[in-house]
């Protein structure tokens, strides 16, 4: 894949199993956007493919896609937010509503469905973003550095929330990060990319057991498969 | 009602000193008439003056409406398509140069002594600025939304209707209020041009035979009337799309 005459990626062969986790790591501008585009059908690749249950991926509306910025429309409320994917394909208002609002109780946010978003913190957005995107139903998530924009500590409430949601969310995962502790806290498998023309540095199972909680973070296995991941961005060793 | 205050506090205090210079240096009526003098005359002719103000009103509603459709739908062309960007702007852009009180007479006798060369003068008096806003709304608009929303896999006219059109409304609104200024200049240059009935007809008559005080009454009233239909606008905006007004929308 190449553009603009830079090639961006090179040769990344990649599988993700139905119902796996996968964090996307990489240096800035090693390509993790592009590659993210290319999974979401946004862009089609110069060579090679990327394929979806045997198919080629060649136009967008196959997986769910979560930027890195809420986006949340200030004309709609978060009732309104959440139901935006479904009415953006042609689910009647009604229903996609009725949905939304059942998604919003069943993970406890009732209480700012009919909320402005700009009367959000931070945090409350991400997670209303999060399931405008989840509310789709389709059975791979693509999540592009969703917690990059906020705070230290709301960031870990999000991870926090994120891995008590994951099974309700029933898909396969694919998260892009910059941050280490957060690709190992969530993921099944670290995929860690090279700088540009990115590559598969390592490709690290996550044998940490479950269900996680933060302390994982402090165990000896947690260090060894985090010195690993440091080791292959070349910021150790 | 507390945020109007300074401004009604200045109007009031510039219209004390106005009086009190008309009455101290002794100016005569026909060259500037104190304030008094002027509401005097507006009571006297009031029945009169409200009834030309009703064509003169209309003149610019139908004009700015007709504006507004034109702004719009011309926004729009431009925003979607390079080809037009590139052939129709510039030219809106130079017609903006022409005086329209230049061509306000070639209308009339085109058009006649009626109203429509006078909704025409305000039309092309409002359109532009509601042009350029919702060429630039739509510029505006979050690319990334844009992909988010071909991410779901919307089509580009649901893209166009749930995202960028509203989007496009604070800029909308910006160039509405503008434009709503306007029209009421539009109507005006067009009844004193080539009219038998209006405030710009009434003007013309009053500055021949030296009816000053009216002549300001008739000005204080159109000026009125464009406050007046600002602030609707305003309302329109505050009531329809509050949201335009928060500072992160």
């Amino acid at each position: 894949m190449s553009k603009g005459g830079v090639r961006i990626l090179d040769g990344v062969d990649l599988g993700v199993a139905p119902g796996e986790f996968v964090a996307l790591i990489g240096p800035s501008g090693a390509g993790k956007s592009t590659l993210l585009n290319q999974l979401a059908g946004l862009e089609v690749p110069d060579e090679g493919s990327v394929d979806l249950d045997g198919a080629p991926l060649t136009c967008p509306g196959s997986v769910s896609y979560m930027p890195q910025s809420d986006l949340l429309l200030p004309w709609r409320s978060v009732v309104a937010n959440v139901a935006l994917g479904l009415e953006a394909t042609g689910t009647p208002r009604r229903a996609a509503r009725k949905k939304a609002r059942q998604a919003l109780v069943h993970f406890g946010l009732e209480e700012f469905s009919d909320a402005s978003p700009w009367a959000l913190s931070g945090g409350m957005r991400s997670r209303v973003a999060l399931l405008r995107t989840a509310l789709l139903g389709r059975e791979v998530l693509l999540l592009d550095e969703p917690f990059g924009a906020l705070d230290a500590l709301t960031r870990r409430g999000l991870q926090e929330w994120l891995i008590g949601v994951r099974d309700e969310l029933a898909a396969t995962i694919v998260l892009v990060t910059h941050d280490v502790d957060e690709a190992l806290l969530l993921s099944d498998r670290v995929v860690v990319l090279t700088k540009r023309p990115a590559r598969v540095a390592l490709d690290l199972t996550v044998d940490l057991p479950r269900p996680r909680t933060m302390e994982v973070e402090t165990t000896a296995q947690f260090s060894r498969l985090k010195a690993r991941l440091l080791d292959a961005l070349g910021v150790v060793g | 009602m507390r945020r109007a205050l300074p401004a009604a506090l200045l109007a009031l205090s510039a219209l004390v000193v106005w009086e009190g210079a008309v009455r101290i240096f002794g100016i005569p009526a026909f060259l500037l008439p104190g304030p008094v003098a002027v509401f005097e005359a507006f009571w006297e002719s009031r029945a009169m003056l409200l009834q030309h103000a009703v064509p003169t009103a209309g003149e610019a509603l139908v004009g700015f409406a007709f504006a507004a459709a034109a702004g719009i739908l011309s926004g729009i062309i431009i925003n979607r398509s390079s080809l037009a960007e590139r052939s129709l702007y510039p030219w809106l852009v130079a017609s903006q140069t022409i005086p329209i009180i230049a061509i306000a007479p070639v209308l009339v006798t085109w058009f006649g002594y009626g109203p429509t060369p006078k909704v025409i003068v305000v039309t092309l008096f409002c359109f532009f600025p509601i042009t350029v806003s919702v060429v630039d709304g739509l510029r505006a608009v979050d690319p990334d939304l844009i992909r988010l929303m071909r991410s779901f896999g919307a089509r580009p006219w649901r893209i166009f209707f749930m995202v960028e059109a509203p989007g496009a409304l604070p800029f909308l609104f910006g160039g509405l209020r503008l434009a709503v200024t306007y029209c009421v200049i539009g109507a005006v240059i067009g009844e004193w041009v080539g009219s038998s009935e209006g405030l710009g007809f009434l003007m013309i008559q009053d500055k021949a035979q030296f009816e000053i005080p009216r002549l300001f009454a008739e000005i204080g009233l159109l000026s009125f009337m464009g406050v007046s239909l600002f602030l609707t606008v305003a309302l329109t905006q505050r009531l329809f799309a509050p949201w335009t007004l928060k500072r992160d929308a």
